[in-house]
Formats: structure tokens, C-alpha cells, sequence
């Protein structure tokens, strides 16, 4: 019988600090429900890039270039559960194509900025002194200018394109997540097993990639994930304003661009990409409030 | 508090000197001729060296720099590439309509987030709150221009209480204004009301608090003058936040109402390839966002006594 007890107290207590987040995570309902649309717009982005690769783009050509003027504009139906755009292309197929965009792009100018950003603050807080002093004043610089105008202007040096747009929203992203990185670098440096590793002589790489990084990475994270609902709002609004990715790619902001001549007779194409964007935007915030909650229970009120 | 100002001031000059390196350097790299743009693709190679000599584009880089430099000195942003105007002039003429609807949009949600932050600190978990926070979630994830499409949609085309898009000089000026403010405003609502919220809840059951009850002062009295005076503080950080933020971000409102801003301005430029314009436009943005940022720890000072007595320890020591 006691033995039995102790492998319990064993097993609880070494559960990971993964284990321990989840376990928070799915007690908090909000950011469950936020995760699964995530969840859904994942699959969706996946299995239409999937279908791309199977029949080679048969489909998204079909359904989601050509162009059928015979039901152009029509309403939403039975046939076209969302109705038709201006030249006559499911929106419904135009809308599932377009998820990927959105998502995988956002995620990949976080991941960009993150990557860049992160490396400038831990180096930053890491050494302090001059080399922080010399980053951080360059943060500033960036900062001095406002995000949007910044990307606007970057895009306009490299043109509109889809990798373009990536690296013009990244880059005024890369203050931000040095700025935080900085800071949680810069607690955890003074911590006894900092200490204690470089009286063991270990090196400044393998303390800051074995010790610093882990154990400052949580803020991160958490910006991170609400930077990526930054992200999708920019690049929709770039594409709307002309900037972003060009038509006829099915991005949800450039959609909505086209849709404002044809307001007045048909309603539904400007209505539904907005809704698009909007309930991915409230996913990923409910989820990343939901992730701030569960890795860092000091931070909830 | 003076030498803080002051301070400050001189500081927003390197950072200035940076940032027209930066926009500067990116501009440069933006491909097409602006020579080509203005004679034609059909044009003699003899005019297109003509007109760089015209315009200094055959002088070096770092020349063409130092001479941007001093010109910006005396005020003058140089002329445009397009029609040959002034820079400065154009975005004179500009700059004012995007600040008024910025500025208009900055009082609009801090009066509907302030308020809708309170109430809901003040009955956490009650039904209200829980109505208010949904709001504010649905509010922060709205981008604004489809929310301006929306209202065009609504009460432009449906209803047709206000002009669709443009700005309408005379008595229509007010009504034209509405829907742009209310557009560009309500996000920054909605993060205002959730800021107001938390750090309201934060002071909610401060020690200085239950001491203000106990002194039997009137709730409302406890409400303003000790919880929301000392939660102010994170409150006027996401004001001055949100100002930038719709500065910059007034581009997107500007295109669905045709408002004639200083956003729309660069975006014409772009296309146009017109690089003065936008080199002059996004210079004038970062003096203000520094300025803007000024004036937020100018009021920290004045809303927090500790704040001010810290600013001037600071000059004390250094001078």
C-alpha cells in the first residue's frame, strides 16, 4: 500500500512544466473554444493547400480563379452557401482558400520577428553595457516610426509580394520582442544557477542557450501568439489598401478591397471576409490570453 | 521639470537624424527611375540625365543625404517628383485633417472605454461586466476597416443618415466626421476599457482604499479620487499608445472614407514612386509620435506626484 502512495506523489510531482500548463490551459474555457477554431482553421489551411498539391491547382483554378459572370454577384443560396463575387467566384471556395494566408502568413512574420528580435534583446540583456546600449537605441529608432507607415514604406522599396510583405511586417515587429526578451533575459541573468554555471567555467553560448533562453522564453511565447492577431489584421489591411498580396490570390483583406464598388448590390462580399478576419483575430487573442494564464500564473488577475 | 522637457527634446534629435537615415536608406532601394516616371519609358537617354541633374539623383548617396538633412533643418522637405510642389506645403494642407480625425477618435474611445471599464471593475463578474468584456474582446478583434465598411453598408447605404465617404465642407463638415472617428476610434475603445478594467481591479482593494471608506467619504468620491487617480497612470500609457497606433493606422479609415490624410498622402506617393513625399511624410509622423510620447511623461508627472519628484532626482543628480 505505501508503495503505491509514494509512485503517486512521485508521479504528480514530476509532472513537466508542459503538464502543468495544460492542465490550467483546459480548465479555462475561453481559450479552449479559441483554440479550436484554430484548430479548424489549420485543417482548413492544410487540407486546401493538400488538395493544391494533388491535382496540381485543378481545383483552385476552377473554382476559385475562372471567372462564371453568368452568376456574377449572385446572393448567397443553396448552391452558393455564401454567395458569388464580382466575377462570378464561389466566395465560399474563395474564403477556404484564403484561411491560409492569413494564418500561415501571420505565423511566419512572428516566427521571423520573434527569431531576429529575440536574438537582438537576449544578446542585449545578456552582455548589457555598451553592446545593449547600442541595441536598444536602435530599437528606439525603429520604434520612432509607426509600424504601419514603416511596413508601407518597406513595401514599397521591395514591392508588393507575398515574401515582401513578410519581411515588412516582421521588421517592425523586431523592437518588440527584443524589448521583452531584454527584460526576462535580464531578470533571469542575475539568478544563483546563472551564478553558479559560470563558476563552473561554462561558456557565454551554453549559458545562454542552455540556461537563459529556457527559463526566459515565457513572455515570449505569450507575445508572440498575440502577435501573430497583429500580424493578421496588418496584412489584411495592407491587401485592402493595395499593398499586400495582389488579386486574384483570394487573401481576405484584398477581397474585401474589391468588394467596396459593389456595396451597394451585393452585401455579402463585404461582410463575410471581414467576419473571417475577425473571428480568427478573437481565436488567437482568446487563446493567447488563455496561454499567458497557464505559463505564467503570476501574471493572471 | 523644465530640464526633464528640455531634456527630452535634445533626445528626439539623434533619433530623428536615424530615423531619416533609415526611410531614407529604404526609399533608395525602391526600384524605377523617377526620371523615367516623369519623362516617359520612351525618353532620351541625354533628358534622363538632364533631369537627374535636376533633381541632385546623380550626386552620391550619402551627399543627397546630408543635404536632406540640412534642408529638413530650415524646414523645407523638398518638392515632389509628381508635380513639383512643396512637400512641407502638401502635408500642411494634410497633417491637419488626419490629426483632427485621430485626435477626435483618441476622445471617442477613451469617453465610451474609461466609463465601460469602470463600471465593470466596479461589478466584476456581474452580468453587465461580462457583457462589456465580450464587447470589448469582439471590439479589439474587429479590423476597422471592415467595421467602417460595415457602417458605410448600414448607415450610409441602408439608412442614409450619413454621407458615404469624403470629407463635406460647410454644415455637413460634423456629420461627415462620425462615421471616420467612431471607425478609427473603436478599437482603441475597446483595449482603453480593458486596460481601465485591470487597473482599476489592481487598486480595487488597495489598504488606501479601505482607509478612504473608512473615513466615510461617499463611494463615488472612493471611486474617482483614490482608486481611478491612482489607476490613471496605465490608462494615459495606452491613451498615448493608441494615439500613434491611429496616427499610423488611420491609412486603412482614410481609404474607406476617401479622407484626404496624411496616410492616404503616402499611399499616393507610393504608387506614385513620388520618394520626397514619402521620405517628408514619415519624417513629420515620427516628430510627432515623439512629441505625442513627450507629452505622455509630461502628464505622468502631473498625475503622479512620485513620478514628478523622480524626474527631478534625476536632473539633480546629473547636472
Amino acid at each position: 500500500m505505501a508503495q503505491h502512495k509514494d509512485t503517486k506523489a512521485i508521479a504528480i510531482r514530476s509532472r513537466s512544466l508542459l503538464q502543468e500548463s495544460w492542465l490550467r490551459f483546459r480548465e479555462n474555457k475561453t481559450a479552449i473554444a479559441g483554440m479550436t477554431i484554430l484548430v479548424i482553421l489549420i485543417i482548413i489551411s492544410i487540407s486546401t493547400i493538400v488538395i493544391d498539391l494533388v491535382d496540381g491547382g485543378a481545383t483552385y483554378d476552377k473554382y476559385v480563379i475562372s471567372q462564371n459572370l453568368r452568376q456574377k454577384l449572385a446572393l448567397p443560396s443553396a448552391a452558393h452557401p455564401f454567395g458569388c463575387d464580382e466575377y462570378g467566384r464561389d466566395l465560399l471556395f474563395r474564403m477556404l482558400w484564403g484561411a491560409r494566408y492569413s494564418l500561415f502568413s501571420g505565423i511566419a512574420c512572428i516566427c521571423l520577428a520573434t527569431i531576429f528580435g529575440g536574438t537582438l534583446g537576449a544578446i542585449a540583456g545578456y552582455y548589457g553595457g555598451k553592446v545593449d546600449n547600442f541595441i536598444m537605441r536602435l530599437m528606439d529608432v525603429m520604434m520612432a516610426v509607426p509600424a504601419t507607415i514603416l511596413a508601407m514604406a518597406i513595401v514599397a522599396a521591395l514591392g508588393a509580394n507575398m515574401r515582401n510583405l513578410l519581411i515588412a511586417l516582421a521588421i517592425p515587429g523586431i523592437p518588440k520582442y527584443a524589448r521583452v526578451l531584454r527584460s526576462s533575459v535580464m531578470t533571469v541573468k542575475g539568478s544563483e544557477y546563472i551564478e553558479a554555471a559560470k563558476a563552473v567555467g561554462a561558456s557565454d553560448k551554453l549559458i545562454i542557450l542552455e540556461y537563459i533562453i529556457p527559463n526566459a522564453m515565457t513572455p515570449l511565447i505569450v507575445q508572440a501568439t498575440l502577435g501573430v492577431s497583429n500580424a493578421i489584421m496588418s496584412i489584411a489591411g495592407l491587401s485592402f489598401i493595395g499593398l499586400g498580396i495582389q488579386p486574384p490570390a483570394p487573401e481576405w483583406g484584398s477581397i474585401l478591397s474589391s468588394a467596396r464598388t459593389y456595396m451597394r448590390d451585393a452585401w455579402h462580399i463585404s461582410v463575410i471576409p471581414g467576419l473571417a478576419i475577425m473571428i480568427s483575430i478573437l481565436a488567437l487573442n482568446l487563446f493567447g490570453d488563455g496561454l499567458r494564464d497557464a505559463l505564467d500564473p503570476k501574471l493572471k488577475k | 521639470m523644465k530640464n526633464i522637457i528640455f531634456k527630452r527634446l535634445i533626445m528626439i534629435i539623434p533619433v530623428l537624424l536615424a530615423v531619416t537615415f533609415l526611410v531614407f536608406g529604404i526609399m533608395e532601394m525602391t526600384p524605377g527611375d523617377p526620371a523615367i516616371a516623369i519623362l516617359g519609358a520612351d525618353a532620351t537617354p541625354e533628358s534622363i540625365s538632364l533631369v537627374h541633374q535636376q533633381l541632385g539623383l546623380d550626386q552620391p548617396f550619402l551627399v543627397r543625404y546630408g543635404k536632406f538633412v540640412l534642408n529638413l533643418l530650415h524646414g523645407d522637405l523638398g518638392t515632389s517628383y509628381k508635380n513639383n510642389l512643396d512637400v512641407m506645403g502638401q502635408l500642411m494642407q494634410r497633417l491637419p485633417n488626419t490629426l483632427l480625425l485621430a485626435g477626435l477618435a483618441l476622445i471617442f474611445a477613451t469617453a465610451v472605454g474609461v466609463p465601460v471599464g469602470i463600471i465593470s471593475a466596479r461589478k466584476q463578474y456581474s452580468l453587465l461586466d461580462n457583457i462589456c468584456m465580450v464587447g470589448t474582446l469582439l471590439g479589439a478583434a474587429a479590423p476597422n476597416f471592415w467595421l467602417g465598411l460595415m457602417l458605410v453598408l448600414f448607415f450610409s447605404l441602408r439608412l442614409g443618415w450619413v454621407p458615404a465617404t469624403g470629407m463635406v465642407s460647410g454644415a455637413g463638415f460634423a456629420k461627415s466626421l462620425i462615421m471616420p472617428v467612431i471607425t478609427l476610434g473603436f478599437q482603441s475603445a475597446a483595449l482603453i476599457a480593458r486596460m481601465t478594467r485591470s487597473a482599476m481591479l489592481d487598486v480595487l482593494r488597495a489598504d488606501y482604499v479601505d482607509t478612504a471608506r473608512s473615513k466615510g467619504i461617499s463611494e463615488s468620491q472612493v471611486t474617482f479620487r483614490h482608486q481611478f487617480r491612482n489607476a490613471l497612470i496605465p490608462i494615459v500609457t495606452t491613451m498615448g499608445l493608441q494615439l500613434g497606433v491611429m496616427i499610423g493606422g488611420a491609412v486603412t479609415v482614410e481609404t474607406v472614407f476617401a479622407w484626404p490624410g496624411i496616410g492616404r498622402y503616402i499611399l499616393e506617393s507610393i504608387n506614385l514612386k513620388d520618394t520626397p513625399c514619402v521620405l517628408g511624410a514619415v519624417v513629420m509622423l515620427a516628430i510627432i509620435l515623439a512629441i505625442i510620447n513627450l507629452i505622455v511623461d509630461i502628464i505622468y508627472a502631473y498625475i503622479d506626484p512620485r513620478i514628478k519628484s523622480q524626474y527631478e532626482t534625476i536632473t539633480g543628480k546629473r547636472r
